[in-house]
């Protein structure tokens, strides 16, 4: 056993962090850091997928037909490690990891041709309607529905939750095509075009006072059945292997590390009068940091089942579980640490493009709505409980 | 980077789980917690035949070489048998710390032994008034004509009342006095003045408090050659905290198995208990937390070579989170095997205080999360 990469491992290593260096500019790295969402705008995000496109790097999980970078597990540990280090933009996951594998696994000759270099070069932004205001956590109940009309399909419904529709050109979305015994049997998967006419978009600020997610309504919306993602009624089972990829790809300890660090920086700042003086908050950061400690390890113990082809079962549900828990404990620790600043609201986006004097330092922005918008961290990508009931069924069998 | 066992790991793996399966029972343990010797000399002779004892010790002084992953998988399968030799005390403290600080010679007249079976070590170092602090020593060494003079008293010496020879931590005083060093001494267990009082130890084995009144040891009782011990004593205990964390792993696995067997036999409510999601989740988070200990377990032992403060964070992180995880996973798996968790008729309380013993030697969480913050910020500010 050997926690040190090898002498290939870390020449990859200097490649990416010499293709960091020449590519990510400071204001990149400026939006970022003061980005309090999920995702990087796409002005930001697209212009990080372009670079990483130029240099073959748009989509390291894919087979290297398709454009992959045929990185083994510990190069896409490296890659993502040094990425979450250095601040890159966080692009929009919904083309390259999403709807990308479902395609090169399930899509057409002809849907292949025409998505995948779309996806890579970023000239397509996709957003996700998976789930609608009666179907939550509860997905195969959906309604929205299409009928089919000649060579095309005609949907009526809505979807919610549908993160940066308000940027997508394209849509992949699971929709009713028939009503059976098993709601799971009646779905399929389709792409829209987000021009189609027929589509709103109404936008939902979460508590963070960001806009990142949207309602999307259908009103007779022409789809043509070519748009239709393999065979009809089986969208329940390529959605369900898009969720897999959606609850863990499996690194995420690096970003954490990198939030924490920015919150221990600031309890060691005099912007905060030092909070790292209070024993209960050093304790607090070391007890976070060995939290991440521990998911690393549990990633890094995937990764070497990975290198050697054995399957690491259901531990994507843990992955999704712990990560989604520390994260909101690292923002947690931050409204802590920044004490009365905590009750300083800034209400104007993006916090990167203000045209006033915030009441904040900058380095203070974005606690608050990380804290506030990061409840949802548990909820989207299928709950905490959901992941729990997945772990005792798929591990414990019960 | 490559986290897999090898070959050679697995096989000790398999011959360890097997050995526990086999010959670890129930039946043994009963037997041995009410023995005042609280272990097997049987079972010692095998671990002996087996390699075990020789296991991490170095290969010139009879040992195997082997390393802290090799350790961890070991103590492991003892988690799951609830093994009560005194292994901690003889081989992963005692001939860690003479293979680290004794010359050649002590190296010598002791590694071998220990690898063959025929020498017990145990080490006394913790006082009462010191807590958890490991620097902190009263205990004192005085030079004499013939040697050294040790006065003082230890607490909480694991299996001292089984050793041959105590590893004794004292203050060395010189002619001006207190000199700020501390030394390590090999103190034979018949040495006049030496007076050990053993008691049965929670979750297994047993422990002693010793004192020494005006122990007169010869002048070679010194370790090596009297530089101060106190980072070699860190040292031999983060590697410890690092091999007793895989052993509460394994002993979490067992109670999780065992409450997870239950849940699906025992009906109330005309279902299975399992049958109810508040249980299937209690059972995600044990087995969540027990998947985090082992993880935890592996880092602490890839680290123990480290520099030194990477090292002792790594070892505190994972005594902290380890400690943590086995109170919820111990507590847990009581609750849900209801009233009868709370009896001496099933193994799950047994289990359950070894893990609680676990928590508490040298120091619990709350401890260790400090320790750990404090080398942080060392780091940060070195």
């Amino acid at each position: 056993m050997d926690l040190s990469f090898n002498a290939e491992e870390r020449a990859f290593q200097d490649e990416v962090r010499g293709f960091i260096a020449k590519n990510l500019t400071e204001e990149m790295k400026r939006a970022t850091a003061l980005t309090p969402s999920v995702f990087s705008d796409p002005d930001i995000g697209m212009a990080w997928q372009r670079a990483l496109h130029r240099q073959g790097w748009g989509a390291p999980g894919w087979p290297v037909e398709y454009g992959g970078p045929n990185w083994t597990p510990a190069q896409r540990w490296i890659f993502e490690t040094e990425c979450a280090r250095a601040g890159v933009p966080n692009v929009n996951v919904m083309g390259v990891k999403m709807v990308g594998p479902v395609i090169i696994g399930f899509g057409s000759p002809e849907q292949k041709n025409f998505y995948l270099p779309r996806i890579l070069s970023g000239e397509d932004y996709w957003c996700q309607g998976y789930s609608e205001p009666g179907s939550g956590s509860d997905l195969s109940s959906l309604k929205t529905r299409a009928v089919r009309d000649g060579d095309d399909y005609i949907i009526n419904g809505t979807k919610i939750w549908t993160t940066h529709a308000h940027h997508a050109n394209r849509m992949f979305a699971l929709v009713r095509t028939s009503d059976g015994p098993r709601q799971q049997d009646g779905i399929s998967f389709i792409l829209i075009d987000m021009k189609t006419p027929g589509i709103t978009t109404r936008p939902i600020l979460t508590i963070g006072g960001d806009h990142e997610v949207n309602q999307v309504f259908f009103d007779d919306v022409r789809v043509p059945v070519t748009n239709r993602v393999g065979e009809e009624g089986k969208g329940w089972t390529y959605g369900k292997y898009l969720l897999e990829f959606e609850r863990g790809s499996g690194i995420a300890s690096a970003k954490l590390r990198e939030g924490l660090k920015a919150i221990a920086d600031l309890a060691e700042s005099d912007l905060t009068g030092r909070a790292i003086d209070s024993p209960d908050i050093a304790a607090r950061i070391s007890e976070v940091e060995v939290d991440i400690d521990a998911l690393e390890m549990t990633e890094l113990r995937v990764l070497s089942a990975l290198q050697t082809g054995q399957n690491p079962g259901a531990v994507s549900s843990i992955l999704k579980l712990r990560n989604s828990e520390i994260r909101q404990a690292v923002t947690r620790l931050g409204a802590d640490v920044i004490g009365h600043d905590a009750l300083t609201v800034e209400p104007m986006r993006p916090l990167y493009k203000l045209n006033h004097e915030p009441a904040l330092p900058e380095e203070m922005l974005t606690v608050m709505p990380e804290y506030l918008n990061g409840r949802a961290y548990t909820i989207f990508g299928g709950t905490s409980e959901i992941q729990r009931d997945i772990i005792a069924k798929m591990m414990l069998g019960i | 980077m490559d986290l897999n066992l090898s070959d050679e790991q697995k096989l000790l793996r398999e011959s360890a789980e097997r050995f526990v399966t086999e010959s670890y029972d129930a039946d043994h343990r009963r037997k041995t917690a009410n023995d005042p010797l609280g272990f097997s000399p049987s079972v010692w002779k095998q671990f002996a035949e087996l390699g075990w004892l020789a296991l991490p010790l170095p290969e010139e002084f009879g040992g195997l070489g082997g390393g802290a992953v090799d350790l961890g998988i070991l103590m492991e399968a003892f988690g799951r048998g609830l093994v009560s030799e005194p292994y901690v005390a003889t081989v992963v403290l005692g001939a860690a710390l003479i293979a680290r600080c004794g010359s050649t010679e002590q190296k010598q007249a002791s590694l071998p032994k220990v690898a063959d079976g025929s020498l017990k070590l145990a080490f006394a170092h913790s006082e009462r008034a010191a807590r958890f602090d490991l620097a902190k020593v009263t205990t004192s060494a005085n030079k004499t004509a013939q040697g050294w003079r040790l006065a003082g008293s230890k607490i909480a010496v694991l299996d001292g009342h089984a050793a041959d020879e105590i590893i004794v931590s004292a203050h060395i005083h010189d002619h001006r006095g207190p000199s700020g060093r501390i030394g390590l001494f090999l103190v034979q267990a018949t040495t006049p003045g030496l007076v050990i009082s053993d008691y049965p130890r929670l979750g297994g084995g047993r422990a002693c408090n010793i004192e020494l009144f005006d122990a007169h040891l010869p002048e070679d009782a010194l370790l090596g050659d009297g530089s101060d011990a106190r980072p070699a004593i860190e040292w031999a205990v983060d590697r410890a905290m690092a091999a007793l964390g895989a052993e509460a792993v394994g002993i979490m696995q067992t109670l999780l198995d065992t409450t997870l067997e239950y849940t699906k036999i025992r009906k109330q409510f005309g279902r299975p208990l399992s049958a109810n999601q508040v249980i299937r989740h209690r059972l995600a988070d044990m087995a969540m937390q027990v998947d985090e200990a082992r993880s935890m377990a592996l880092r602490a032992a890839l680290k123990v070579d480290a520099a030194p403060i990477e090292r002792a964070r790594a070892a505190s992180g994972a005594k902290a989170k380890i400690g943590k995880c086995a109170r919820f996973v111990g507590e847990q798996s009581i609750q849900l095997h209801g009233g009868m968790g709370v009896t001496e008729e099933l193994e799950v309380g047994a289990y359950f205080k070894r893990l609680v013993a676990f928590d508490t030697l040298f120091g619990g969480s709350a401890h260790h999360y400090a320790r750990h913050a404090q080398l942080g910020r060392t780091a940060v500010s070195a």
